[in-house]
């Protein structure tokens, strides 16, 4: 595997006395799409900051396309851009000025022709010359993209990138960041919203307490952690199971209204067939059923309570 | 080196200075004027000469190195404490940047703005009373070390800051104060003992006064320990801007 990113035992305590970060391994690889998924308060953004240089790890060590974070930052800053999650802008800057100077600080050359493209991708074009507090929130997120990719760097993060932004910024995000995979940047986003990286990730990973969970293709992870779960509208409501059901793990829902019963959609055996035959037996009609392949989100909650409940 | 990026850090700067330049301009021009009508016209009539100097022409130096001193302090500490409060400090810290390269971009603008307004002040100055320059290359060399050791200081006291009050405590309530009685409006020769001895632990007499012999030739210590004054205040604030960096105090957690 070609990892351009490799983080090795790496830990974070802050002065306060918290542990943002349990001893972290995960390799990045060259061109992927990795989606960083986590509640609030998870070690999501101190993992990102440390990699990018504005804190300090306690221990252990990461590189970046073979050179270490500490002794060759020169090296391994000017190949990352990053989206900080709150939109730190100086009101009084104008956009294409703020812009410009992102790649002057990173140390490249001006480029006007590659600072329109970035602002022309990000339909900031027109706004150039607008101060930022004149900016909706929104467009000042655009900005901050632009920012980071100014200096045409090989790997993006992007931290929280649609926190509180509408649905077509949402989808112009989504569409550059394909964009940018195609030319063969490699990003890392993390996000609450699992939704973003059931949409666009090739590989997720999941963070709960500075701990990584679980590491995996998100196609693989969604086959192994998924259930699937049928959803029996009843003709009549029901008021409790019949213990002659009892050996599924079906539910009552919609006040009766519904029956749910929950398998795995990749056992030989689903039980469906034998349900609904005793159901029939029972006089227990339906009038309409649906299944549904449970989500990413489902994955992810169940894995953290999992965790939480651990000893 | 990342030349484009301490580039990029000087015009930025510069930019926002520019972007109130009558505020940062005329501001001083109007003090200065002030100070000539109070203490040049008023004071100065009692008072005609100090060191074989008219008084008027020589308070010159004391009223450059009185706002050089507040706004070197000002500039370079609102320069980088304002990134930190607004949070676009993240990018600072994030770039392929040294802090030796940080700190040519902020202290060399600041030292930039500095200088501007010193020579304003002094053309300013020339206006009221006639002015003479014995040594002119001295006089650059004192002014350009002095704004850059003040901009270090006031990186310092920038980064140091949590907030705007303990930003404006510094310069306003101990540099303006021992400006003052460091003989910026007189000569330290002309206090009796004990206060000229006691005057002499202001390390802001030195400063001044290696400025004004550069002026006049007259001085209130020998210039050469005014030199080593200076150098010794300006190595001081670097080596403390180095412990900074090299410890991420209160810039990274």
């Amino acid at each position: 595997m070609d990892a351009i990113i490799s983080i090795r035992n790496l830990r974070k305590t802050y002065a306060s006395g918290v542990q943002a970060l349990k001893p972290v391994d995960l390799d990045i690889r060259r061109g992927e799409i990795f989606a960083l998924l986590g509640p609030n308060g998870a070690g999501k953004t101190t993992m990102i900051s440390i990699i990018c240089g504005i804190v300090r790890a306690s221990g252990g060590s990461v590189t970046v396309d073979g050179f270490d974070i500490v002794r060759d930052y020169r090296e391994t800053r000017r190949r990352i851009g990053l989206v900080p999650q709150e939109l730190h802008t100086d009101a009084f800057e104008k956009v294409e000025a703020t812009v410009s100077f992102s790649r002057g600080l990173y140390g490249r050359a001006p480029d006007r022709a590659h600072i329109e493209k970035v602002l022309r991708d990000l339909t900031l074009w027109d706004k150039r010359k607008a101060r930022m507090l004149e900016l909706s929130g929104g467009m000042k997120r655009r900005v901050m993209i632009a920012k980071a990719l100014s200096h045409e760097p090989e790997i993006l993060f992007l931290d929280e990138p649609t926190a509180g932004v509408d649905v077509e910024l949402r989808r112009d995000m989504w569409a550059l960041v394909r964009q940018l995979r195609a030319s063969g940047v490699t990003i890392i986003l993390t996000t609450h919203y699992i939704e973003e990286a059931e949409e666009m990730a090739d590989r997720v990973g999941v963070i709960n307490n500075g701990e990584l969970i679980v590491v995996e293709e998100k196609n693989a992870l969604m086959k192994k952690l998924g259930k699937k779960e049928l959803t029996l509208e009843l003709a009549e409501p029901i008021h409790a199971i019949p213990p002659e059901l009892g050996e599924w793990n079906v539910a009552i829902a919609a006040d009766g209204h519904e029956l749910k019963y929950v398998y795995d959609g990749m056992a030989e055996r689903t039980g469906i067939p034998s349900l609904l035959s005793r159901m029939r037996d029972l006089g227990i009609g339906f009038k309409d059923l649906r299944t549904r392949q449970s989500s990413l989100e489902d994955i992810f909650v169940s894995l953290v309570h999992e965790q939480r409940s651990a000893p | 080196m990342n030349l484009h990026g301490v580039w990029a850090i000087y015009r930025f700067e510069m930019a926002r200075a520019i972007r109130t330049i009558w505020q940062s301009l005329i501001t001083p021009v109007i003090t200065t004027s002030l100070y000539f009508i109070v203490f040049g016209a008023a004071i100065g009539s009692r008072m005609t000469e100090v060191d074989g100097v008219a008084y008027g022409a020589f308070i010159v130096p004391g009223l450059i190195m009185l706002s050089l001193f507040t706004q070197s302090i000002f500039n370079a500490s609102f320069g980088i404490f304002f990134p930190k409060f607004i949070g676009t400090i993240y990018e600072l810290l994030s770039a392929p940047i040294s802090p030796v390269e940080t700190v040519i971009g902020y202290v060399g603008a600041a030292a930039t703005k500095s200088i501007v307004l010193g020579l304003v002040i002094l053309a300013t100055a020339a206006c009221f009373v006639p002015i003479r320059i014995d040594h002119p290359l001295w006089m650059a060399a004192f002014l350009v070390l002095i704004a850059s050791t003040f901009c270090l200081f006031g990186f310092i006291i920038g980064v140091w800051g949590k907030n705007f009050e303990q930003i404006q405590f510094i310069p306003m309530l101990i540099v303006t104060p021992l400006t003052f009685l460091g003989g910026a409006f007189y000569s330290v020769n002309m206090l009796g003992e004990p206060w000229r001895t006691i005057t002499l632990f202001n390390p802001v007499v030195y400063l001044i006064s290696g400025f004004r012999w550069s002026f006049y030739s007259t001085s209130d210590v020998a210039v050469g320990v005014s030199l080593g004054a200076t150098l010794a205040f300006f190595f001081i604030c670097l080596a403390i801007v180095a412990w900074m960096f090299r410890t991420g105090y209160r810039l990274k957690t």
